[in-house]
């Protein structure tokens, strides 16, 4: 007997996440040293946690503006012009949204009409290629190869190019690749970008965390800034992701269609969560450099010990993900995290769930304490050995 | 001071028993160069010793008691109150002297196995020096955080789900 399902086209032709996989499988173990987690492995800061009991001791228990606390998107906008000399009207320029991801979600929805096509850059975090979809798009992937160290080159956008593209998501630094593009680089990105009239997605919620470098925020590059979307949020920073708060900032028009769809679907992000992101802007500047001292310090420590048991790691820019090739090994990236898993109860993410070219690699997060780092590494070692 | 002087230092503020080759890979540094400066900061009396931090209270049989005393007294000429503070840093009973802005001069925090060894310790031996006026003592009843470090046995593990984007 045939069933009737419910479920739309849309939905039911998307892939389920190839991490939940790899999650439903570890949480099945105990014991697992996990470097498959996507998140700091700090508390968020106790300043930020207080106010916002503060705030709820307040009274500040109703909803804010659609677009966010005003005060919020001041001090957001403050940031911005103070970090990189951007300058946007908090009034109609910025949006305090539920995470980066519903910013994400809002700005492919604001601009996409169905059929428009995206181009998504691999190997990409995981949720680009769904919600183009979900937005009614065409997500067209780009891989980026090991040998650029995973940096998208101007040709490769005008080869995916077509008369239905609209946009481009670029996320900088990069998740899983840890890829961190430079100011020229960008820059070169962009002579093809406006050629062609794209609008950009920055996907920057790694900024702050770039190690050896200069960062570049994309809409600073020359004429990019009225034709991105820059997105960003608290989550990686501030070690804020259970709050679940991001903005993004952009044109007007852009902002204003944005805040349209999220009003009528999400009215507004929490406010105990804005009121603890405003503290966090405020005061929390000496938490984020004290966090990002101990990833600079675990990313040489991972990278250098990757390579040492010969899983060739290029040093990463920026975000706290390490991307080893694994075909030393022989195995492909999910028998790799598979086997490593149930022999040696350590987590980590075959690199094609990030698309096609992340066969072969596997993604480490160090968000994970020092301790936690060595014996994975120990693990790692053993059965690498087995193998080689 | 240089930038890597203090990362080291950080690196091992909280974490003396970090060997010398991880601290090498952490700082990216080689570990001869580790070694070296290592070497350096200990010569320059930056780093004074490695302590480990042990919460007695929970060993059986190892507790202690400790003070501490706001200390009164009368500094001697031309050196002040530091005379005074060295007769009683000297004692080993004495795990911190203080000079102290306010009601007093000198806070002293002195340990002992129980209370009736630390009430003689202040009358017999630092109440007894000629300089000391007076003293008051404050008998600590419980720790609840210590150098920087919480000693409650708050759940502070791994809360994040072992896979996430
Ligand atoms: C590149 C990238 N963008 C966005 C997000 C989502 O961030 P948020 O927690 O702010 O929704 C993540 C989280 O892993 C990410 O890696």
């Amino acid at each position: 007997m045939s069933q009737i399902s419910y479920i739309s086209k849309q939905v039911a032709d998307l892939k389920p996440s190839g991490i939940r996989r790899f999650f439903d499988l570890a949480a099945q173990m105990e014991d697992v040293i996990s470097l498959g987690v996507g998140e700091p492995d700090f508390v968020t800061p106790w300043n930020v946690i207080e106010q916002s009991f503060h705030s709820l001791e307040q009274g500040y228990t109703s909803y804010t503006e659609n677009a966010g606390m005003m005060e919020l998107r001041q001090e957001i906008s403050k940031y911005l012009s103070g970090s990189y000399h951007l300058t946007y009207d908090p009034s109609d320029q910025l949006i305090v949204s539920v995470g980066a991801s519903q910013a994400i979600d809002l700005a492919l929805r604001a601009v996409i009409d169905p059929g428009d096509e995206v181009i998504v850059v691999e190997p990409s975090f995981v949720a680009y290629v769904p919600t183009v979809r979900l937005a009614g798009g065409i997500p067209v992937t780009v891989q980026t190869e090991a040998e650029d160290e995973f940096k998208l080159k101007p040709e490769q956008i005008e080869e995916a190019i077509t008369s239905k593209t609209k946009a481009i998501i670029l996320c900088n630094p990069n998740n899983p690749t840890g890829t961190l593009l430079l100011q020229e680089e960008l820059e070169q990105l962009a002579i093809v970008i406006e050629k062609h009239n794209l609008l950009v997605l920055s996907d920057e919620i790694y900024a702050e965390l770039t190690y050896d470098d200069a960062y570049t925020s994309f809409p600073t590059v020359p004429k990019m800034k009225e034709r991105t979307i820059l997105i960003s949020g608290f989550s990686k920073a501030f070690a804020m992701t259970g709050w679940r708060l991001g903005y993004a900032a952009g044109p007007t028009e852009i902002i204003a269609a944005m805040v349209k769809i999220h009003q009528y679907t999400m009215m507004c992000a929490p406010t105990m969560a804005q009121h603890a992101a405003l503290e966090a802007m405020k005061n929390g500047r000496q938490s984020v450099e004290s966090m990002f001292e101990s990833y600079k310090q675990r990313r040489n420590f991972i990278v250098s010990s990757l390579n040492e048991i010969g899983l060739q790691c290029p040093n990463p820019g920026g975000a706290f993900y390490a991307f080893p090739s694994i075909k030393a090994t022989g195995l492909t990236s999910a028998e790799f995290a598979e086997q490593l898993l149930q022999e040696e109860q350590v987590a980590v993410v075959p690199g094609s769930v990030f698309g096609a070219n992340g066969e072969g690699y596997i993604r480490c997060s160090y968000a994970t304490s020092l301790k936690q780092l060595d014996e994975a590494l120990n693990r790692m070692k053993r059965f690498v050995q087995k193998r080689m | 001071m240089e930038e890597v002087e203090v990362e080291l230092l950080k690196l091992i503020e909280n974490n003396a028993n970090l060997e010398v080759e991880k601290i090498a890979k952490l700082m990216g540094k080689s570990i001869d160069e580790t070694r070296e400066l290592i070497d350096k900061l200990e010569k320059k009396k930056v780093i004074l010793g490695y302590s480990t931090l042990i919460d007695w209270a929970k060993v059986l049989n190892e507790e202690e008691v400790t003070a501490m005393v706001d200390v009164k007294v009368t500094p001697a000429r031309d050196v002040g109150f530091d005379k005074v503070a060295e007769r009683i840093y000297r004692f080993p009973e004495v795990k911190a002297v203080y000079l102290m802005s306010g009601t007093y001069d000198l806070s002293v925090s002195v340990k002992g196995k129980t209370m009736m060894e630390i009430g003689h310790f202040i009358s017999e031996k630092l109440s007894a020096l000629d300089s000391v006026l007076s003293t008051t003592t404050h008998f600590v009843l419980k720790k609840y955080k210590h150098d920087g470090i919480i000693l409650q046995d708050a759940d502070e593990g791994d809360k994040r789900i072992v896979v996430s984007p």
